[in-house]
């Protein structure tokens, strides 16, 4: 049964003071960190000067190696759970952020953005390297030690694609 | 010199006749702290795929009971006026956002938040933490016992005080429905004065961020109801349909 709907509920900013109620143990680590087949992707967070960002948080929602999207609870209390494909990363100091993964079988990582001086949340795309038809700008890079890198420009001359959707 | 609140109100009154919206601004200078941090390129348009159709699931492993209660997870009673707030979480269709994840926080009674970022010398208070989780249910119900929260003042402007709020996060069915946002109390004054708030300048969208006083989830000699109903984005369920079989 559905009702008449107004209309969405707007978003407001995160705010500054989200950690303690955000930020939870292993939020980052989709599988423990160095665990066989895992992977990092990690980057910085930059505002339209360059600087680091220390208080902005990200989403990713992904597949896991083969492609499917998990659809199991767990993510919040991670110890005995399987692999979710959803995790959360608060940026420290250095307005760096980072998350212990798989590569998805799906070939991007769905991103959320939040921060303070962020008034809605934005949504972007982190695509492996080597995607054949990946929107433009938007693909990890892998670093010498194995490590995906992508980082995030809010503003400025780098400034990361972010994406709408049909009914956002 | 740091600006005045007349000064601020006017710079809102000047966009929000320019360009009345019912989502915030992004770019919205009266929130000093926007200037740095709104993108400028426009949003590019894209249809959702794989992760994005599948909003992450949580389920009563992730969340305790106990937590949608945020007076009794310290040793004693938390000083203020006790609140329930509850209401629906729906999708853009109407439907029920059922067994999802919502999570709140907000400054104690006095105005301050158990983060260690928040200097402001109002009283912390050892018996509220300002931080609460729960699971909507089959009919997309949530429901959390908490403490009114106070104003507080930032460094936006001189004599800047923000309206006291409840910060929530929300999930929907898809990826793309996810939502942060602050839940405000009715007559607040300071709404109209608040660059956060304003920067929704369709008045009838900041309005779906303030809860009613429900008299019927006030209870004896106990605590104040309130209600407030959260509607997210339609969800894309129909882009899944087969469409050749």
């Amino acid at each position: 049964m559905t009702e008449a709907i107004s209309g969405a509920t707007p978003g407001q900013t995160v705010g500054p003071f989200f950690h303690h109620a955000l930020a939870y143990p292993g939020d980052a680590e989709l599988v423990p960190f160095g665990a066989a087949g895992s992977v990092v992707l990690h980057g910085y967070v930059h505002d339209g000067a360059g600087d680091p960002v220390p208080d902005a948080m990200i989403e990713i929602r992904q597949s896991d190696a083969a492609g499917v999207v998990p659809r199991v609870g767990g993510s919040l209390r991670r110890r005995g759970a399987g692999f979710t494909g959803w995790g959360r990363c608060c940026t420290d100091g250095a307005g760096h952020y980072w998350f212990s993964t798989v590569e998805p079988g799906l070939p991007f990582f769905a991103v959320t953005v939040f921060a303070r001086g962020l008034l809605d949340r934005l949504f972007t795309r982190i695509y492996l390297p080597g995607t054949d038809n990946a929107v433009d700008g938007l693909v990890a890079s892998r670093e010498d030690d194995g490590r995906l890198r992508f980082d995030l420009h809010l503003q400025g001359p780098s400034e990361t694609t972010f994406l709408t959707f049909p009914r956002t | 010199m740091t600006t005045s609140q007349h000064e601020i109100s006017d710079e809102i009154a000047k966009i929000q006749a320019d360009s009345p919206g019912g989502a915030p601004l992004l770019d919205f200078a009266p929130y000093r702290s926007t200037a740095l941090r709104h993108p400028t390129k426009e949003l590019q348009l894209v249809d959702p795929e794989g992760a994005e159709l599948l909003a992450p699931v949580f389920g009563h492993s992730d969340v305790a009971a106990v937590e949608a209660d945020l007076t009794l997870q310290r040793g004693g009673e938390p000083i203020g006026e006790r609140i329930r707030v509850h209401g629906r979480v729906l999708d853009g269709d109407g439907r029920p956002v059922r067994r999802q994840l919502v999570e709140i926080w907000q400054a104690n009674a006095a105005g301050r938040y158990s983060h260690q970022g928040d200097q402001h010398p109002a009283p912390l208070d050892p018996n509220f933490h300002g931080v609460g989780r729960c699971l909507t249910d089959d009919d997309g119900w949530y429901s959390f016992t908490s403490i009114k929260p106070g104003p507080y003042p930032w460094r936006n402007h001189h004599n800047a005080w923000r309206p006291a709020h409840i910060h929530f996060s929300l999930f929907g069915t898809d990826f793309t429905q996810r939502l942060i946002t602050q839940m405000y109390f009715p007559g607040d004054q300071l709404l109209a004065l608040d660059p956060i708030a304003q920067s929704i300048t369709d008045p009838a969208a900041l309005s779906r961020l303030i809860a009613t006083y429900d008299h019927g989830q006030s209870e004896h000699e106990w605590l104040l109801g309130y209600r407030w109903d959260i509607v997210l984005t339609g969800s894309h369920a129909t882009y899944l349909e087969p469409s050749d079989d």
